[in-house]
């Protein structure tokens, strides 16, 4: 690893003055991405500006219809907490089976987000959901914040402060574990809305990073059951393909967890 | 049996330090002066180095010293050596390249050092690694053994045209050939084994120590055998000579094989101490350990079986391919070749067998022997073809098994081995019992009617350990001796230390050897110390692997401790003023029988010592040593059975049940043999579902850490059923066999065949990944 200055601001606003004050900066979350790339000296930050003792960006909130949840909360929290299990349990599953023990009381929502890992759980949950972003300077539509791989809408220091998510009339997740990494091979979060719209997002899966699936919202819209996919027939094409897992086997995967994760959600 | 004793499953003495934390590793030793090494290692799989400037390099902070591999040359280092030399069929040796500790002039594999930076920390050495210019010529490079033997193929050493090391047979072959021609069924079977990485939890590391003033060199390393590293270092890499250096491996987190060799690193830290009059610690990363670490197997093979009318095994004809990397390991040679095809017979009557190997250099890490080393290799292709043949011929492939167990003994085979003892039988009969093997097909049919693919899997293996002879692997090409050594050293005070050229890194020796001494004086083993590791404490000794330990290591003290019950016997007969014949031991005091006069071990001990009233002529002290060369091989075989489910839209295998039946003869510590029993079968499994070391064609590692290299996580495995049937080795007073190996070398082929079994399609890569498994089944 090479010199770098560590930093632990507790504020928002004094963890984007120190941003501006070093040369090359770079925020830390959970340190599952960067620690590892400084480790291996493929990242050199002149500063590390470490988010997870900020206060106003740890907790969650439900109310009404809409769940929030604060940037810099860790899985643990959110997989343990009552008001993600009642309002969408699809989340608290979905962080239960993210990363193991370890990963889940170190890494956070808004290091996941900000980081955009193609096979990443967490963005296939906010672009199925709907979910906002919100920064410490705008509001931004999951559709719009997620823009391949590694790469978002936010700009140079901007920090995530929290994402909102509309409580849905339904939603699942299910995804099949990279048998190394144990990120996600291919996973899929299905979502229908109280209006009654669907939604469905894969990732893990295209090698854009994480997708909406048409061909799967159409066949759902229509009937909302797994049954209701088995002649549903995902393209393969622009599909991620390494020695773990062909393009078509991964277009199989988007289809087969789709199918259970709609089995899941009820 | 006491409490302390032979088969008493008493909980380990070291792991109180292990899992306090406390364990002393090389990385964790701290000597004043000490400089870390920085390797600089080619990017390239294959390249000529053209220059390396390190001007801008040796002024930066810290830096102590830059080395390249033209120092190693210029200083008469030698280059590495392969100990068993194999002779190929047509009469000629191994066609062996160089291969120095840095390279000099050429590289053939991604991870080969070519300079090593020491600075006053790691940190700065790495820093001045960056400012070290290496201009290389990139060369074309042969990635695999299809590559590497094609015609035009890049070659690697101008000493092995077409990249063929040795091409080496076993066997007869006309007689296999006639019983080919003779047979009524031919079973034909293509097979890759999978390239595995061993990642032992603690990475390689090294400390050399130059002491100029007593011109004395020391090497910490991470090794499995200390006194075999300073005989090659001393004997052929001309740094130290035997007397002036002390080899120590201290701790060490797990070897399964790749810390038996001496490596470039080593000899590198060692060397560099004394250039740069410091001493030199090297530690590598993980990613180091991937690159650099000797890997395991590699094989493409065909195999094909011969069956008469009767389905009787009338003939075994193997075809192998062995990558043995870019240079020849120290004991590489010989894995797939004395190590393999020795055991081609299996647990069968098999009256031909022939194989050939052709052993070829490829642009990847060199490989060697990886935990079970050849024989995983040769269980493998035995029992997926006779799954294969049981298929073929619509037969159960239990009774296809049992049909041509060998059940005389001792049996020759035709490769060499000869077995003496084993009951294959009831070994099957035990794990068939545990698995409730009858109830399958219903099984089978209800997880249909469910919607699931199940099948069930059968490996029937059998290994040779314990090794070995010293005059047979001679007499096979082996540069050393396979014997071990014991001291058994009774202090003043009655307390007992056993030092032993066997090394623990991670077996429980510290707790099994004490248990032997338990067993014959009646001592507490708190009253034990096992010193091991350390060529300055211990005598000469050969080290840990091939299961050898118990059968050798543990047989060696036996010696020993005889030697030491007899003098003290005398003394206590004389002190006692009884017949020596009529002393026992028992509970640690020496007895006159059918009398109440006794004395206890320390007064004894302290007799032999104080030497004031010891027998006519006797010498003071009680301390004696043995060197136990075994008469045989040991050969522990078993039988396992997987049954899985798999599920057909994800290719995903879940493990419904997996049962052991193991033949280990008498077991020292059955809760160790059963530890060592589950990490065989996790790497087993690990191998069969997980696990491959992948190179792109121009010889990049694909699977260079753990985000691409899948190591089993214990939601990978079942809860292991294991069962033990028990046959008494003749070949050793104590009747052990060893147990290190069995489930590296049984599993893979049980799960492999369960999972064919289960989708109905035998043609099936490892490792068997969902991906695979599910391209097997929807093409």
């Amino acid at each position: 690893m090479y010199e770098t200055i560590y930093h632990r601001p507790s504020s928002v606003d004094e963890a984007v003055a120190l941003f501006g004050k070093g040369s090359d900066s770079k925020y830390l979350a959970g340190g599952h991405t960067l620690i590892p790339v400084m480790k291996q000296r493929l990242a050199a930050p002149s500063d590390v500006i470490d988010l997870g003792k900020i206060k106003e960006l740890i907790g969650i909130e439900a109310s009404g219809d809409t769940l929030t949840i604060k940037a810099a909360t860790t899985y643990f929290d959110i997989m343990q907490s009552a008001d993600v299990k009642k309002s969408i349990p699809a989340i608290a599953y979905l962080t239960s089976v993210l990363g193991d023990p370890a990963v889940r009381y170190r890494g956070t929502i808004g290091g996941s987000i900000a980081n955009n890992d193609p096979a990443a759980d967490f963005p296939a949950a906010l672009v199925s959901l709907g979910a906002t972003v919100k920064t410490n300077k705008r509001s931004i539509a999951a559709d719009d914040f997620f823009k391949g791989l590694f790469t978002t809408a936010l700009e140079d220091g901007e920090i995530i402060t929290q994402v909102s998510f509309p409580v849905p009339a339904k939603a699942g997740y299910e995804k099949m574990r990279h048998p190394a990494s144990r990120f996600a091979l291919t996973g899929v979060f299905v979502t229908k809305t109280k209006a009654g719209d669907v939604r469905v997002a894969a990732t893990g899966a295209s090698q854009n990073g994480v997708m909406r699936v048409p061909v799967i919202e159409t066949a759902l819209k229509a009937n909302w059951s797994a049954g209701a996919l088995d002649s549903v027939k995902v393209s393969d094409s622009g599909m991620l393909a390494d020695i773990h897992g062909s393009a078509a086997y991964r277009a199989n995967l988007v289809k087969v967890m789709a199918q259970r994760a709609v089995t899941a959600a009820g | 049996m006491g409490v302390e004793g032979i088969g008493a499953s008493v909980v380990r003495k070291e792991d109180r330090r292990f899992i306090t934390g406390k364990g002393r590793y090389v990385d964790d030793i701290k000597i004043v002066g000490l400089t870390h090494a920085h390797f600089i290692r080619s990017p390239h799989a294959h390249a000529k180095v053209k220059s390396i400037d390190t001007s801008a390099a040796k002024d930066m902070p810290g830096v102590v010293g830059i080395l390249t591999g033209q120092q190693i040359v210029d200083d008469k280092v030698g280059n590495l050596i392969c100990g068993w030399a194999i002779t190929s069929k047509d009469g000629t040796g191994m066609k062996m390249g160089a291969w120095p500790a840095m390279a000099p002039e050429t590289v053939r594999f991604v991870g080969q050092a070519v300079a090593v930076v020491i600075a006053e920390t790691k940190n700065q050495a790495k820093d001045a690694a960056e400012a070290v210019v290496v201009n290389y010529e990139e060369l074309p490079a042969a990635a695999d053994i299809r590559a590497a033997i094609k015609q035009g193929a890049p070659q690697l050493h101008p000493e092995a045209p077409g990249n063929v090391i040795y091409d080496w047979t076993i066997g007869d072959e006309a007689a296999t050939e006639a019983a080919f021609k003779a047979a009524a069924n031919v079973v034909s079977l293509d097979i890759t084994n999978n390239r595995l990485v061993p990642n032992a939890m603690e990475p390689r590391a090294a400390i050399g120590e130059y002491n100029e003033a007593e011109e004395h060199f020391t090497l910490y390393t991470t090794s499995q055998n200390p006194h075999v590293a300073r005989l090659v270092l001393s004997a052929f890499y001309n740094i130290a000579p035997e007397h002036k250096l002390r080899v120590v491996a201290p701790d060490v987190g797990g070897g399964f094989g790749s810390k038996i060799f001496i490596y470039p690193e080593e000899m590198v830290a060692l060397w560099a101490s004394k250039k740069v009059g410091r001493p030199v610690k090297w530690t590598g990363d993980r990613t180091e350990a991937f690159l650099t670490d000797a890997h395991g197997r590699d094989h493409l093979t065909n195999a094909e079986l011969a069956l008469d009318a009767n389905n009787k095994i009338t003939g075994l004809r193997v075809k192998t391919y062995a990558n043995l990397g870019a240079y020849m390991s120290l004991f590489s040679s010989s894995v797939p070749t004395y190590l393999y095809a020795t055991l081609l017979s299996g647990q069968y009557n098999i009256p031909n067998i022939f194989a050939e190997v052709i052993s070829v250099y490829t642009n990847t890490t060199p490989v060697d022997a990886y935990r079970g080393a050849g024989r995983p290799e040769a269980s493998f292709v035995v029992e997926r073809l006779l799954e294969t043949a049981a298929r073929q011929l619509k037969v159960d492939p239990a009774e296809l098994r049992r049909k041509n167990f060998i059940t005389q003994f001792p049996h020759q085979t035709p490769v060499i081995m000869a077995y003496d003892i084993g009951d294959f039988g009831a070994s099957l009969d035990s794990a068939m019992k545990a698995i409730d093997y009858a109830g399958f097909p219903a099984r089978k049919a209800k997880a249909k009617s469910e919607g699931k693919l199940r099948g069930i899997g059968l490996s029937c293996y059998i290994e040779a350990c314990g090794i070995a002879p010293s005059k047979a692997v001679g007499s096979l090409g082996a540069g050393v001796g396979l014997w071990e050594s014991a001291e058994v050293r009774v202090n003043p005070v009655g307390t007992i230390e056993i030092l032993t050229g066997s090394h623990s890194h991670g077996q429980g020796h510290e707790t099994t050897f004490c248990q032997l001494v338990a067993e014959r004086l009646g001592v507490p083993i708190s009253q034990v110390q096992i010193v091991h590791g350390d060529t300055d404490k211990v005598q000469f000794g050969m080290g840990t692997y091939g299961s050898r330990s118990a059968a050798v290591g543990l047989t060696a003290i036996l010696k020993a401790m005889e030697k030491v019950e007899a003098k003290a016997k005398k003394i206590a007969a004389h002190a006692l003023e009884a017949s020596e014949s009529d002393i026992v031991i028992e509970n640690g005091e020496f007895k006159v029988t059918g009398t109440d006069k006794s004395i206890a071990l320390p007064m004894v001990a302290l007799a032999a010592y104080t030497a004031h009233n010891l027998p006519d002529g006797m010498e003071p002290g009680l301390k004696e040593g043995a060197f136990y060369d075994p008469t045989n091989f040991t050969f522990p075989a078993g039988a396992y059975i997987c049954e899985l489910e798999v599920d057909a839209a994800t290719g995903k295998t879940s493990f419904v049940n997996f049962v052991a039946a193991d033949d280990f003869g008498r077991l020292i510590n059955p809760m160790i043999v059963e530890g060592q029993v589950h990490g065989g079968l996790a790497q087993g499994i690990g191998q069969a579902l997980l696990e491959g070391a992948v190179y792109d064609s121009s010889g990049q590692l694909l699977t260079a850490s753990f985000m691409d290299y899948a190591m089993p996580r214990a939601d990978d495995l079942p809860s292991f059923k294991l069962n033990h049937t028990t046959t008494l080795c003749p070949g050793n007073p104590l009747g052990v066999k060893g147990c290190g190996e069995a489930g590296a070398i049984g599993a893979s082929a049980a799960v492999i065949n369960a999972i064919t079994d289960a989708i109905g399609n035998n043609k099936l890569e490892m490792p068997a990944t969902p991906d695979r498994v599910w391209h097997a089944i929807h093409g």
